[in-house]
């Protein structure tokens, strides 16, 4: 098996093995298919585009071709103990309704981003004044998935007007499989975040 | 008339195709009678039928503990010959032979196969073409009205007979499909995993007009006699229209722009005659004639009737379709094709919801194809490996338990 991302590794050190996830987004299934393996999790995820969904069905995983938003609500309350949704939030319309939605099919969410507060970001948009383009958020203004772009900061103060708890964090640099975690001035020098969410 | 290549909904052509290479080879159509007086078969309706005939084929070999079978459910007009050849000169392999042999989707070199023609057919199992043995003639309209759950009753008791107590995998498109979501429903701890595939869990309002139109072509046609044609001219034209009606259905506008578009038949101008100038209309004239060969008209009529009658929600959830599914315990993948407007995505959605809101294991796909309804009998390599890797879960997941 490919070793994980470096991010995808460190939500799935969070995951208690044996538990039920679902995962928003779930791409070509990397994340589930190595908790399915490694941790003995029951999966389910929701991806959107045909060709990575029958990528997952043949890793023999369990996953719903569709829409995130629209997905979710038709599973009962409290069905996972985690609801991952990991780099898909910054493209998501309603942020708070699908965070609220993960808290009530799940008892806990993990939610992990590009970190738009970064140094980089920062600095980019001074000395040249246009929006940043940068390897975590590659994107022109204009050809961008990513419509909400967010500090990790932002995601605390978003976390109190919300009503969630963050249970844990982690601000991680990193690149493929290689990284690590970011203690000083995280919302500076990180260019993800992750965080582990639950009920209020 | 022209030969076309390419697609039947109920006969899939593979040019070129014969024994060897990665074919089941030769097969055999078997028969399996049971419901012997004095104990007929109940039927949905309350009335009752015996003996019954099933008539099936097997791919593959059986394993010891008898864990390793699938059994296909065929659509309205199809048969228990979906794979391999009857004998090295059959130019055609079975319908579904594109995924169903050595290394296939349905891998025969894992699996032991299983394709059963449904009741009311006329392809080997007891149908209104069969002889009423209380009268020595055809039952003709004297045949009872049947329903999916009597087809699924009929390949229950063959079950019964084959000693097979667990089906790895339960798969069928369209009619098939129904059938395929009937057993999860009637038998929820014999089914292990589930594919329907392109179907629904009731017809829609436009599905029971077109089928409607189709019967009553049939039933227009003079010699249709009420039912009772057998032996003498039979209702040809009726019967070869309602199929250009159900291959309309089949196909979609797309499709049908890509296929034939406005060219027309063997000639460059206009006639200005009522002959078949467009492809089109030779395409679907040319798919009547051939059906007319091979089907029954009253099965015909016997069957979509059972097909309008289908309701999950109706039969088995008080109108609900979440509690329909409530007893289900299979492991599911459900397909369905962006252009098929006959049981179009959001009919298999609806079923979708109703699985995830009870809890099961339910993986969707939509599989974006211009080829309507059709497109589930068609080579594609996207569905060969979403089965393959489904049904390797589905072995790794009963073996778990």
């Amino acid at each position: 098996m490919n070793p994980l991302r470096y991010d995808l590794k460190l939500i799935a050190s969070w995951i208690t093995p044996g538990t039920k996830i679902l995962e928003l987004g779930c791409g070509e299934g990397d994340l589930l298919h190595w908790l399915k393996r490694e941790k003995q999790v029951v999966e389910r995820g929701i991806e959107i585009k045909e060709s990575k969904v029958v990528r997952c069905i043949e890793r023999g995983l369990s996953v719903l071709h569709g829409d995130i938003n629209e997905e979710i609500e038709d599973f009962p309350d409290n069905t996972f103990d985690y609801a991952i949704c990991s780099q898909t939030l910054q493209q998501v319309y309603e942020p708070a309704t699908l965070i609220r939605a993960m808290l009530r099919v799940a008892k806990m969410g993990v939610v992990s981003f590009p970190n738009f507060g970064h140094m980089k970001i920062r600095l980019k948009l001074i000395t040249s004044g246009c929006a940043p383009v940068t390897e975590e958020l590659p994107y022109s203004w204009h050809d961008t998935p990513n419509i909400r772009v967010l500090s990790l900061d932002d995601f605390q103060h978003f976390a109190d007007q919300t009503g969630f708890k963050i249970l844990k964090k982690a601000a991680i640099n990193t690149q493929g499989v290689q990284g690590k975690i970011v203690r000083v001035f995280p919302n500076l020098l990180a260019t993800y975040g992750i965080f582990l969410i639950g009920k209020q | 008339m022209n030969e076309y290549a390419g697609q039947d909904p109920d006969g899939a052509t593979v040019a070129g195709a014969n024994v060897g290479g990665n074919s089941v080879g030769i097969v055999e159509k078997q028969a399996f009678t049971f419901a012997q007086p004095p104990d007929p078969m109940s039927l949905e309706s309350g009335a009752s039928i015996g003996p019954v005939t099933i008539a099936y084929e097997t791919c593959g070999s059986l394993n010891k503990e008898k864990t390793n079978v699938i059994l296909v459910l065929h659509a309205l007009s199809g048969d228990s010959h979906m794979a391999g050849f009857y004998t090295p000169e059959d130019a055609k392999p079975g319908w579904w032979d594109t995924m169903v042999g050595p290394g296939k989707g349905i891998d025969t070199d894992n699996y032991y196969v299983i394709c059963t023609n449904i009741l009311g057919s006329c392809m080997g199992s007891t149908g209104p073409a069969s002889i009423d043995p209380s009268t020595g003639k055809e039952y003709a309209f004297r045949f009872p009205m049947i329903t999916i759950t009597d087809m699924v009753t009929a390949q229950k008791a063959l079950m019964d007979h084959l000693g097979i107590k667990k089906l790895l995998s339960v798969i069928g498109g369209s009619v098939g499909g129904m059938q395929v979501l009937e057993w999860c429903i009637r038998y929820p701890s014999m089914v292990v995993s589930a594919v329907p595939l392109a179907t629904t869990c009731r017809h829609s309002a436009l599905a029971i007009a077109f089928n409607e139109v189709a019967r009553q072509s049939i039933m227009a046609d003079p010699h249709w006699n009420n039912g009772d044609y057998y032996g003498q001219k039979k209702p040809d034209m009726g019967l070869a229209i309602a199929r250009m009606i159900g291959h309309i259905t089949y196909l979609s506008d797309e499709s049908m722009r890509h296929k034939f578009g406005r060219k027309l038949q063997n000639k460059s101008a206009l006639s200005f005659e009522f002959g078949a100038e467009f492809q089109v209309e030779s395409y679907l004239q040319y798919q009547g004639k051939k059906f007319i060969e091979r089907f029954d008209a009253n099965s015909f009529l016997y069957i979509t009737k059972a097909a309008d009658y289908f309701d999950l929600a109706r039969g088995y959830g008080k109108g609900s379709l979440v509690k329909a599914f409530s007893r289900c315990q299979a492991k599911f993948m459900v397909i369905s094709y962006t252009s098929d407007w006959l049981y179009p995505t959001y009919q298999s959605k609806e079923m979708v919801k109703a699985m995830k809101k009870n809890n099961l294991d339910v993986s969707f796909c939509e599989i974006e194809a211009q080829w309507g309804h059709d497109a589930f009998l068609l080579p594609d390599p996207r569905l060969e490996n979403l089965i393959k890797g489904f049904l390797r879960s589905a072995v790794n997941e009963s073996v778990a338990i």
